[in-house]
């Protein structure tokens, strides 16, 4: 029980023990933040295993000895320790990356405590049970990555940073203005309380009006589509660690976290928000993976992909019945480990040959090969060839579409499938297999360090093995608690309030 | 009335500074310790804070206010209050609880020493925030000098 | 009612700002007025007609005061304001020493 705000404490204290001793010990910003990701880590397992043990899975933490609706609340539920362990898993084995891929930037240890801000923001996001305290945390995550975008200081990163500020910021007074139309509607900022509040006040003209501010405020941070044109630069123009804890889990716990856990946990879905989702979903996934054609830059294109990906999840989150969002869910995981692979071995590329335009490099596989075949099978698995991860979360997703009386949308998800096979197969073949006569091959500088290879092998493997997690007895209890969760919808409210007593 | 190379503002500027700074900072200090009487607090004490150092520099120009409190001075400072803040918020569990205000259960109305930690709390969020945003200030003029 | 609308149209006029404007300082200006309108339609919400401070003084009894919690609420929202604000200026003054101009249809070498 006790263990729940060190989420918090743990993080928020390494990033500020990190900027008192960091600027004097040069190697104690490494071991600082290295160990606090493991803790972090080792933290999330044993929630997992402390959440299986209580009676109805809920635990509620009250901050300061304060009763939650007067006090501030965490809660701990299924969904939580899945989500905390899919953000703490990618952060500790970007964390060990990052001890040598960012050498090269000057003042490493100024990287490593808005990398634990970042963190802090969004484990925050994660165990939180009160809404302003979910927008403190995301504001805490959202400013952090805007400064880690900018932070090589070059004209491209200021610009994306700059625009990425800009709508960042424009998207949090949104979320602002929602919830201070919430609380003058429901006198509450509990998330529990505030759904038990809407049930018994009833459906109100109010509610579809701070749906829209959520969509637009959440959405910009997911980049779903409309809302999508500060990715595309902001996470390519960020150092490669930090690119892929945007794509891998920023977007993801700021954006599609927070949305379901707001629209189905406390708003509960209905059939017109679930429409919207849909459409914003099919518009993300074909309008991604179109834009992606035309990249030639290697991290652009990842961030094209993410856009397009991205709807897979919300797809599956927005159709609703179990299965799909379980398909949703399990994709998250998927993605966030490939796309943070795929993210690093942008950086080791980068690093080695000096140029991120697919047209200039071939034959990666046979110079560097470790960065080589974890592309390839990070590649593979966005694809959804079969044994990998990609393809059942894809396929559990395409299935749902289908029990749910959804055929076009299943065969929408199928043709987006075939495009992204061909944009990477366009794009990745060719720099991976490629043997043309003008590469210099001398031109490979630098060879990845084994810290940066470990690193990759292990989200290689994970992407590989993933698919195990839908073995009974190995992960599937996991998904399914993660599932029933959102998919039990505003008895949330029952929940959280049968576990304080 | 202003000497050539001098930095800084005019004389009268300058002597009005000199006896007004030393008040902001007292009128700061007051709004951090009676932050649990009245209003005010650990984040409107330390902005005062902050701008008497910012008034120091407009005044005088920004050798003589770093040498009062250097960048990297305001930097320990702030990452302490942050630590300390969050040391406050630890030793809460000697309670049990994160956070909790654990050697008083309830504080008395209009009396200075009471409120168990949330002086302590106040005076480590003025230590960020007044250090903070000095050193915001700091960087901001120092980015603009580098330009010319 | 009328307050609210006005807060409203506050918060339209920073939305174009920040959407029409090309001067990258106009555009936090028009950040800034944006987190205004929130930050003041979140204060007007605790309004209670004839409400006072929520201040606890001596001599006077607790009744009809203004709800504190907005309040409490809208300080932070301009504690995090501060900080966007700070670090996109900093941003826009290391943009001006590159391109030298604030001008946001010179500052393109990203595209697509």
């Amino acid at each position: 029980m006790t263990v729940v705000p060190f989420f918090i404490i743990v993080s928020l204290g390494a990033a500020f023990l990190i900027s008192v001793f960091g600027k004097h010990y040069k190697r104690s910003s490494d071991y600082l933040a290295n160990s606090a990701c493991f803790i972090l880590l080792a933290l999330s397992l044993y929630t997992l295993n402390l959440i299986c043990k209580t009676p109805n899975h809920i635990l509620v933490y009250r901050v300061g000895g304060w009763i939650p609706p007067i006090g501030i609340s965490m809660v701990i539920d299924c969904l939580t320790p899945f989500m905390l362990i899919t953000v703490n898993l990618v952060a500790f084995l970007i964390a060990i990356y990052s001890i040598n891929y960012m050498e090269r930037y000057t003042d490493k240890w100024k990287f490593y405590t808005l990398f634990m801000l970042m963190l802090a923001g969004m484990n925050g996001i994660i165990i939180t049970g009160d809404i302003f305290n979910l927008f403190v945390f995301l504001e805490i995550a959202a400013i952090s990555s805007y400064a880690l975008v900018a932070f090589g200081t070059e004209a491209e990163e200021l610009e994306a940073s700059f625009k990425y500020a800009v709508m960042g910021s424009v998207g949090s007074s949104f979320i602002l203005l929602g919830i201070a139309i919430l609380y003058s509607y429901t006198s509450t900022l509990n998330m529990a309380d505030m759904a038990k509040a809407i049930t018994q006040k009833g459906p109100a003209k109010i509610l579809p009006f701070v749906s829209v501010l959520f969509l637009m405020g959440f959405g910009l941070k997911a980049a779903l589509v409309p809302f999508h044109a500060w990715l595309p630069d902001a996470h390519p123009s960020a150092p490669a660690p930090i690119s892929a804890m945007l794509s891998g889990v920023l977007i993801k716990v700021l954006g599609i976290y927070a949305l379901s856990r707001i629209f189905f946990n406390v708003f509960g879905m209905s059939q017109a928000v679930s429409r919207i989702f849909i459409i914003l979903a099919i518009a993300s996934m074909v309008v991604g993976s179109i834009l992606a054609f035309g990249q030639s830059d290697i991290k652009r294109l990842f961030a094209y992909s993410s856009i397009s990906q991205i709807g897979y999840i919300v797809l599956g989150l927005a159709i609703g019945t179990p299965l799909s969002i379980m398909g949703g869910l399990f994709h998250l995981f998927n993605h966030s480990i490939f796309k943070s692979l795929l993210f690093l071995n942008s950086g080791v590329i980068e690093h080695s040959i000096g140029t991120r335009d697919l047209k200039k490099m071939s034959g990666i596989l046979y110079k560097m090969p470790v960065t080589g075949y974890t592309t390839l099978i990070g590649a593979l698995s966005i694809c959804g060839i079969p044994p990998l991860g990609g393809f059942w979360s894809k396929l559990i997703i395409i299935f749902a579409c289908i029990q749910a009386n959804h055929p076009v949308l299943a065969l929408i998800a199928i043709f987006v499938s075939i495009l992204t096979l061909a944009y990477y197969f366009k794009a990745v073949t060719p720099a991976l297999f490629g043997r043309e006569d003008g590469q210099d091959y001398k031109s490979f500088r630098k060879k990845a360090s084994w810290a940066m290879n470990a690193s990759m092998i292990a989200l290689a493997t994970l992407s590989i093995i993933s698919g195990l997690m839908l073995v009974p007895n190995l992960g599937a209890g996991l998904l399914k608690d993660a599932t029933s969760v959102l998919a039990n919808g505003i008895s949330y409210a029952n929940l959280v309030f049968e576990a304080l007593k | 009335m202003k000497a050539k190379n001098e930095p800084g503002m005019t004389l009268i500027v300058k002597t009005i500074t000199r006896l007004t700074v030393g008040l902001i900072l007292l009128y700061g200090i007051y709004i951090v310790s009676h932050g649990h009487l009245s209003p005010g607090g650990g984040f409107a004490g330390g902005v005062i804070i902050a701008l008497s150092f910012v008034h120091l520099m407009l005044a005088f120009g920004k050798d003589v206010a770093l040498k009062k409190l250097s960048m990297s001075f305001a930097g320990l400072l702030e990452s302490m209050g942050a630590v300390m803040f969050l040391s406050i918020a630890l030793l809460g569990f000697m309670g049990g609880y994160f956070f909790l205000n654990f050697f008083s259960k309830k504080g008395l109305p209009f009396h200075l020493f009471s409120a168990g930690i949330i002086p302590f709390c106040n005076i480590a969020i003025c230590l960020k925030v007044g250090a903070g945003l000095f050193a915001i200030f700091v960087s901001l003029v120092l980015l603009y000098k580098t330009d010319e | 009612m009328l307050t609210y609308f006005l807060c409203f149209i506050l918060f339209s006029i920073g939305v174009y700002c920040v959407l029409r404007k090309r001067n990258l300082i106009k555009i936090i200006i028009g950040l800034g007025i944006i987190e205004y309108a929130g930050n003041l339609f979140f204060a007007l919400i605790g309004y209670r007609t004839e409400g006072r401070s929520p201040i606890l003084t001596q001599d006077q009894a607790i009744k009809n005061m203004v709800d504190p919690l907005p309040q409490a609420l809208v300080l932070t929202a301009i504690v995090i304001g501060l900080a966007v604000t700070a670090l996109m200026v900093a941003i826009a003054i290391r943009i001006y020493e590159k391109y030298g101009t604030f001008d946001i249809t010179k500052i393109n070498k990203l595209k697509g």
